[in-house]
């Protein structure tokens, strides 16, 4: 009876401790490389990095309900401090090409550590998962449309031009 | 009253382990079908924005009907107090639960994103009956399997009103199912085909039709199985009666469905459609849902000889009801969206939307896979649950001797003859 | 003769200035987001930071079939845009967030473009049918798919009247910031929410005001607004208006 506890016993420690050599001492020595997820652009987010280590999935969770059912975008106009997208924005890492990577590259910001703890998420299944080429010349800072910024610049070098050709021939 | 007596289905012939490995087969690439579906998206089906419901919806509003009427002959027997059906109650139980999840198991699988079955069971809008069928379906099998417990376990059967209680109660939870089930399409008020009351009690005598065709296809296969004379004579005659006034009836609310719609000038458009018109339609409608499903059998029902000998006529007669279904329900679900939606009524129209024309459906194989994977699901429910627990009625010691000695040709002069059990 | 040029020429390089000028003040008057359509509406005043909708307010949007040329596809390709949908070539099953529906009437032979887009029905049927309730109406009046909980089932489909809603065939990628969109969802348009939230106009008006002028937005509950005048003084016409859903979209020149 004893023998046998022991015996269970030691079975079990070397069991834990084949486990734990398998899975590395942390130096990224094991199969799956510890996460280093690509450093952000921005100066900070929008709460300390452990309060969102542990809770991210729950200030997503509540902010898409807000957005979509509320109506609710941002505390601060301008920003996209409520906006996935600027979350994505901020933690883009380039690729090889200089354009920032998708979900489907390792080396996405959520990739790291969603790979790493197995835990599957389908947030890019409808979202963008790294931000839009920057737009034309003309670009948009949202308070004026761009066809209407486009109509007056087109007006105004259509003039420019008249003034143009006037010195040209006098006339 | 001689006791009932039931028993497992214990021995398998080489045939019937075919026809296992054949459900086995049809389960796994309906499944591997839906995982194809859900990996590269509907584009690879049939189904586009003008017809969103195709072959899988047609397989499971098919099965989930039929689930609720396959409770009847158990319902009968309780809530109506026709003893001659007791023997059938356990088998009809099961076989409700079965085709009920084989049913929702397509419809779950052919949903857009199947991985939020999650948020479909815990997330309601009470508004939806989409909503309410999901609370009908899932609470059918829970109270099914309560009344067959009710029958099955030995104290609880001592207890006549438990089995009553239970009884009513499946019965009733069957009728606001179906109902829910029609009520679909009936509360839809977009497709000219739909927004009819009468689609409620249509399904519902629809119900009665095909839960009483898979029972008797059930019970005659499992009387070869067995060796046994499950239905004997009289329950035959019984069920071949039945099944007449329950394909008459599906006729009769069919009839007045379309006749209705036809009087009016609104709607004349979508019934030439679907009688005449309609290409695919009509030809399933006429020729499926009348021809091969409801005139051939009911004159097989009618012609056949009596007694045991007309057994191959009933069985084939039950096969022809189930194929008339399938029709029925082809014409209701995919032709009620073929017909182009009447934006402007009166008016010629033409779109990149493709507005007013009539919807193309061609239906794919992975369609096909696993509409036909929900009937495999169901019949493999039934014959496990069939070796496990004693679920086939097997007819007491004399009783069978008669009928095997009517059988024969000797008559009924002496009805005991040696007591032999089989 | 070289004076006449040099006033002549003083005279164009005013009237040059004039003009300009003119110009640079019709484009100021242009933003942010007030179309000549609109001027005096509402839509400019938005919501304070952090604040919920209001069913005070109804966004509605009125059309003038007349002013719609046919040939003129300007608002769809807006929406394509501004939300990242476009045609592959299979119309079955391509996205239509917003059409033109060419309109025949068979006894007169008269012919006009209608652009069709999800009408923000206040008694939605597809609303009413959604069993999780990702179809709903938000409380400023815009029915909206929320696709976090959408499961894809596609019943709103089969109970809207006006066509409005698809489902998402195929795998999409690199969507639009302020439109996501995925497989297995269905989608439809959002009057463009997140540009109304942040107080401009949804992209088919805007890319209308540029062409034509024959859409109008504005908040249906603020009498002051040019579109609940334009809606006071003669009634608009509604598509299926015997279907009494009460749609947030109405038409001139039906």
């Amino acid at each position: 009876m004893i023998r046998a506890r022991a015996m269970a016993v030691a079975l079990l420690v070397s069991l834990i401790g084949a486990g734990s050599a398998i899975a590395g001492d942390g130096s990224g020595a094991g199969r799956t490389p510890r996460p280093n997820p690509p450093k952000a652009q921005g100066e900070a987010c929008v709460r300390d990095t452990d309060v969102m280590r542990r809770n991210h999935m729950t200030l997503l969770m509540h902010q898409r309900d807000d957005t979509v059912h509320r109506g609710v975008r941002t505390k601060n106009p301008g920003t996209k401090d409520l906006s996935l997208s600027g979350c994505i924005g901020c933690h883009a890492a380039p690729g090889a090409d200089g354009r920032p990577v998708s979900y489907a590259d390792p080396g996405h910001f959520c990739r790291a550590c969603h790979s790493y703890a197995a835990v599957s998420i389908d947030c890019f299944e409808c979202h963008a998962s790294r931000p839009a080429p920057a737009k034309t010349a003309s670009g948009s800072d949202g308070t004026m449309p761009d066809l209407a910024r486009d109509m007056a610049k087109d007006l105004s070098a259509y003039l420019d031009q008249g003034r143009d050709q006037t010195r040209e021939d006098g006339r | 009253m001689a006791k009932l007596a039931f028993q497992t289905l214990d021995d398998h012939s080489t045939p019937f382990w075919a026809l296992i490995a054949f459900h086995v087969a049809l389960v796994a690439a309906g499944l591997g079908a839906a995982l194809y579906m859900e990996e590269n998206g509907h584009i690879v089906t049939g189904m586009n924005n003008q017809v969103v419901w195709g072959l899988p919806h047609v397989f499971a509003v098919f099965l989930i009907v039929a689930a609720s009427g396959a409770l009847n002959v158990a319902s009968v027997s309780s809530v109506f107090n026709r003893l001659a059906y007791k023997p059938y109650a356990r088998l009809s139980g099961l076989l409700a639960i079965a085709l009920l999840i084989g049913g929702l198991a397509v419809l779950v699988l052919d949903l857009g994103r199947p991985d939020r079955l999650l948020v479909a069971m815990t997330t309601y809008n009470f508004k939806s009956i989409f909503a309410w069928n999901i609370y009908l379906y899932s609470g059918f099998v829970v109270i099914v399997a309560a009344y067959l417990f009710s029958m099955m376990d030995r104290q609880a059967a001592k207890s006549a009103a438990f089995g009553k209680a239970m009884g009513w109660l499946a019965f009733g939870w069957r009728l606001a199912l179906t109902t829910g089930t029609g009520s679909i399409f009936g509360f839809l008020i977009a497709r000219e085909a739909y927004d009819a009351a009468i689609l409620a009690p249509l399904f519902i005598a629809a119900s009665f039709l095909y839960g009483l065709a898979f029972t008797v296809l059930v019970l005659l296969t499992m009387s070869r199985e067995t060796r046994d004379e499950l239905m004997p004579e009289e329950m035959l005659g019984k069920f071949r009666g039945l099944l007449a006034i329950f394909a008459l009836a599906v006729l009769y609310f069919t009839a007045v469905q379309h006749v209705t719609k036809l009087y009016s000038a609104a709607h004349q458009g979508v019934e030439l459609f679907l009688l005449r018109d309609g290409g695919v339609f009509p030809l399933v409608f006429w020729l499926g849902q009348i021809g091969i499903g409801t005139v051939l059998p009911l004159a097989l029902l009618a012609f056949a000889p009596r007694g045991t000998k007309g057994r191959l006529a009933i069985e084939l007669a039950s096969a022809l009801f189930l194929i008339g279904g399938l029709a029925q329900l082809y014409v209701i679900i995919i032709g009620g969206q073929a017909f182009p939606l009447a934006l402007f009524p009166g008016m010629e129209v033409s779109s990149p939307a493709l507005d007013g024309e009539v919807g193309r459906y061609v239906p794919a194989l992975p369609e096909l896979l696993l509409g036909a994977s929900g009937v495999s699901m169901a019949m493999l429910i039934v014959a496990l649950a069939l070796r496990l627990m004693p679920f086939l009625p097997k007819a007491p010691a004399g009783e069978v001797s008669a009928n095997a000695a009517t059988a024969q040709g000797l008559g009924a002069s002496d009805p005991m003859p040696s007591g032999r059990t089989l | 003769m070289s004076d006449a040029r040099d006033s002549r020429s003083d005279l164009a390089a005013d009237r040059r200035a004039l003009l300009r000028g003119a110009g640079g003040l019709l484009a100021v008057l242009l933003a942010p987001g007030v179309t000549l359509y609109a001027l005096g509406g509402t839509e400019a005043a938005a919501r304070a930071p952090g604040e919920a909708v209001s069913p005070k307010v109804r966004w509605g949007l009125l059309i003038d079939v007349n002013a719609c040329p046919a040939e003129c596809d300007a608002c769809v390709a807006a929406c394509r845009t501004e939300n990242g949908w476009a045609d592959t070539g299979h119309s079955a099953t391509d996205p239509h967030w917003i059409r033109k529906v060419s309109v025949r009437d068979p006894a007169s032979g008269a012919a006009r473009e209608v652009p069709v887009m999800c009408q923000h029905c206040a008694s939605a049927p597809c609303v009413d049918v959604c069993p999780t309730g990702a179809s709903f109406r938000r409380a400023d009046g815009i029915v909206l798919v929320d696709r976090h909980i959408c499961i894809g089932c596609r019943y709103c489909i089969m109970a809207c009247p006006y066509k409005a809603r698809t489902l998402v065939h195929e795998p999409v990628h690199d969507q639009t910031a302020d439109a996501p969109r995925g497989k297995g969802t269905v989608e439809g348009c959002t009057l463009c929410a997140p540009r109304i939230d942040a107080g401009r106009l949804p992209a088919c008006v805007e890319a209308c005001a540029a062409k034509g002028a024959a859409m109008l937005f504005g908040d249906l509950n603020d009498p002051n607004s040019a579109i609940a005048k334009a809606v006071a003084a003669r009634a608009p016409a509604r598509i299926r208006a015997d279907l009494r859903l009460d749609p947030g979209v109405g038409y001139r020149g039906l």
